[in-house]
C-alpha cells in the first residue's frame, strides 16, 4: 500500500470529485435496484403456483448470473436501444445481475409459509389473490428483503466495473488507478464502494429484522 | 327444486355414494362409496386410524376437494356447483395447531371472515369481543397479542373463535386438540362439549382418539380404509362387534389410567 499520509492527502484534495463519483454510483445502484425489484418481486409472485414458469424464469436469471460481468457489459454494447456506451447499458446489466437473488428469495419466501396457515386461509374462504397479498406476501417480506439486500451489495460491487463502458461512478477511479499504477486512485474508488456496501448491508439488515414475523 | 329444499331442512351435509381417488397414475381410492347424512345440530365424529380418509372426507365438505364419483351436498347444494368461496365462508374450520396467521393479532385473526365479508367496524369489534369471551379469553388481555405470545391451548381457543366469527351453521374440526398436552386437552374437550350444546351448530369432528369421540359425539362414524365400517351413537358404539371397533376398544383398555 502507498504511504498513508499521501493517500489521505489525495482523498482530501479530491474530495469533491470522489463525492460526485459516489453520488453517481449510488444513483446507478438505486435505479438498477428499483427496476430489478419491480421485475423480480411481481415475477416471483406470479411463478409461485406455476412450476413450469418457475423453472424457466429462475433458469434464465441463473444464466445471467454466471456471465462474467465485464463480458456482459461488452455483450450489451452493440445491442440497439438498450446497448451503447454509458449509463443505460450499465443499468441494464446491473438489473440482470440483481434479478436472481430477488427472484429466488421472493419465490422461496412465498413458498416457505406454514402449510397449516395456508390451509386455514383457504378453508376460511379467502380467494387466491387474498391469500397471496394478505397472507403469503406479508409473511415472506423478510425473506424477500434479504434477497434485495444481497442484490444491493452485489450491485454496488459490480457497478464499479460499469465505468469500463463509460457509466461513471466509483469505478472510474479504480480503472484510472489501474492504468496509472496508482494505489491512491484505486483506493479513492474502492474505499467509498466498500463503505457503501457496508452501509447498505447494515441498513437493509435492520429493516429485515424489523419485518421478521416469527 | 322441491327435493332440494327438503334436504336442506333436514340434512345440512349429505354424502351420496361418494368416492375420491388421488389424481395420479395409481388412482388410489382414498374414499370408497361413502353415503352419510348429517342433520342440523349434530356433532358427528369421524373416527379412524391415520390414513383412513377422515381428513379427506372433511375436505370434501368445504370443497377443498371435489368427489371423483357421487355427490356431496352442503346446505342443499352440490359442492361442485357452489362458488367455493361462498361455500367456505359459511363453514367454520379448525385444524390442529390452529393455523393462526402469525402476522395478525388475536383480534385480527378472529375478525378474518367478518373483514372478508366487509362487516362494519363496530359490528366486527363487538363480535370479536363476544367470541373471545365465549372461548374463555379476556379481550382486554388477549385481543392485541400475537399468536406467538399464546400457549397452545390459547391458540386453539382463538382458532375456535375465528371459525365461529361469521356465525356459520357448519363447523369442521380436524383433530383440533391433537397437539395439546393431556391436561389442556381434557379442559378444552369439556368446554367444547358445553359450547357445542349451547351453539347448536352442525359439527363434523375428526379424531383418532376413541375417548375424545365418546365424549364429544352425538354419533360416531368409524372409517376404515376409506369406507364406513360402523355408525353408532357413543353409548352403543363399544358394543358393536365389528373388528375395527374391537381394535379401537382394545386400545382404550390397554391405555393406562383408562377406566376398566
Amino acid at each position: 500500500m502507498s504511504p498513508g499520509s499521501s493517500g489521505w492527502s489525495f482523498f482530501a484534495e479530491h474530495r469533491a470529485e470522489i463525492l460526485g463519483a459516489t453520488l453517481d454510483h449510488i444513483e446507478l445502484v438505486l435505479i438498477s435496484m428499483v427496476i430489478a425489484m419491480f421485475i423480480a418481486v411481481p415475477l416471483g409472485m406470479f411463478i409461485v403456483q406455476r412450476p413450469a414458469l418457475r423453472a424457466v424464469s429462475i433458469g434464465i436469471a441463473n444464466i445471467f448470473q454466471t456471465i462474467p460481468s465485464l463480458a456482459l457489459f461488452g455483450f450489451l454494447i452493440p445491442i440497439p436501444f438498450i446497448g451503447g456506451i454509458g449509463k443505460r447499458t450499465a443499468i441494464v446489466a446491473l438489473v440482470l445481475y440483481a434479478l436472481l437473488p430477488i427472484l429466488r428469495n421472493t419465490y422461496v419466501g412465498l413458498r416457505g409459509i406454514d402449510p397449516a396457515v395456508l390451509e386455514a386461509a383457504e378453508a376460511m374462504g379467502m380467494t387466491r389473490a387474498q391469500i397471496l397479498f394478505r397472507v403469503r406476501f406479508p409473511l415472506a417480506l423478510a425473506v424477500i428483503l434479504a434477497g434485495i439486500r444481497t442484490a444491493t451489495i452485489i450491485t454496488i460491487g459490480i457497478a464499479t466495473i460499469a465505468a469500463a463502458i463509460g457509466a461513471g461512478g466509483l469505478g472510474t477511479f479504480i480503472f484510472r488507478g489501474v492504468a496509472l499504477v496508482s494505489d491512491s486512485l484505486i483506493l479513492a474508488g474502492a474505499i467509498p464502494a466498500a463503505l457503501l456496501a457496508l452501509a447498505a448491508d447494515f441498513l437493509l439488515g435492520m429493516l429485515e429484522r424489523r419485518l421478521r414475523v416469527v | 327444486m322441491n327435493a332440494k329444499t327438503e334436504h336442506f331442512s333436514r340434512n345440512l351435509i349429505e354424502f351420496r355414494d361418494v368416492s375420491y381417488h388421488i389424481n395420479d397414475i395409481l388412482r388410489r381410492e382414498v374414499i370408497s362409496s361413502v353415503s352419510l347424512a348429517v342433520p342440523i345440530g349434530e356433532t358427528l365424529v369421524l373416527l379412524g386410524r391415520s390414513g383412513s380418509g377422515k381428513t379427506t372426507l372433511l375436505r370434501l365438505i368445504n370443497g377443498m376437494l371435489l368427489p371423483s364419483r357421487g355427490q356431496v351436498l352442503v346446505q342443499g347444494g352440490v359442492t361442485t356447483e357452489w362458488d367455493p368461496i361462498r361455500l367456505r365462508r359459511g363453514i367454520g374450520y379448525v385444524i390442529q395447531e390452529a393455523g393462526l396467521f402469525p402476522h395478525f393479532t388475536v383480534e385480527e385473526n378472529v375478525a378474518l371472515v367478518p373483514s372478508l365479508e366487509k362487516w362494519d367496524r363496530c359490528r366486527t369489534a363487538a363480535r370479536v369481543g363476544e367470541l373471545l369471551c365465549l372461548v374463555g379469553l379476556d379481550p382486554s388481555e388477549f385481543a392485541r397479542r400475537r399468536p406467538r405470545e399464546l400457549s397452545g391451548g390459547q391458540r386453539q381457543r382463538v382458532g375456535v373463535a375465528r371459525a365461529l366469527a361469521a356465525d356459520p351453521p357448519i363447523l369442521l374440526m380436524d383433530e383440533p386438540f391433537g397437539a395439546l398436552d393431556p391436561v389442556t386437552r381434557a379442559e378444552l374437550q369439556r368446554e367444547f362439549r358445553t359450547l357445542a350444546q349451547r351453539l347448536q351448530k352442525t359439527i363434523v369432528f375428526v379424531t383418532h382418539d376413541l375417548r375424545e369421540a365418546l365424549l364429544l359425539a352425538s354419533r360416531i362414524v368409524l372409517l376404515e380404509a376409506g369406507r364406513i365400517a360402523a355408525v353408532a351413537p357413543p353409548q352403543e358404539f363399544l358394543r358393536l362387534e365389528h373388528p375395527e371397533v374391537r381394535a379401537f376398544a382394545a386400545s382404550l383398555e390397554t391405555n393406562p389410567g383408562a377406566p376398566a
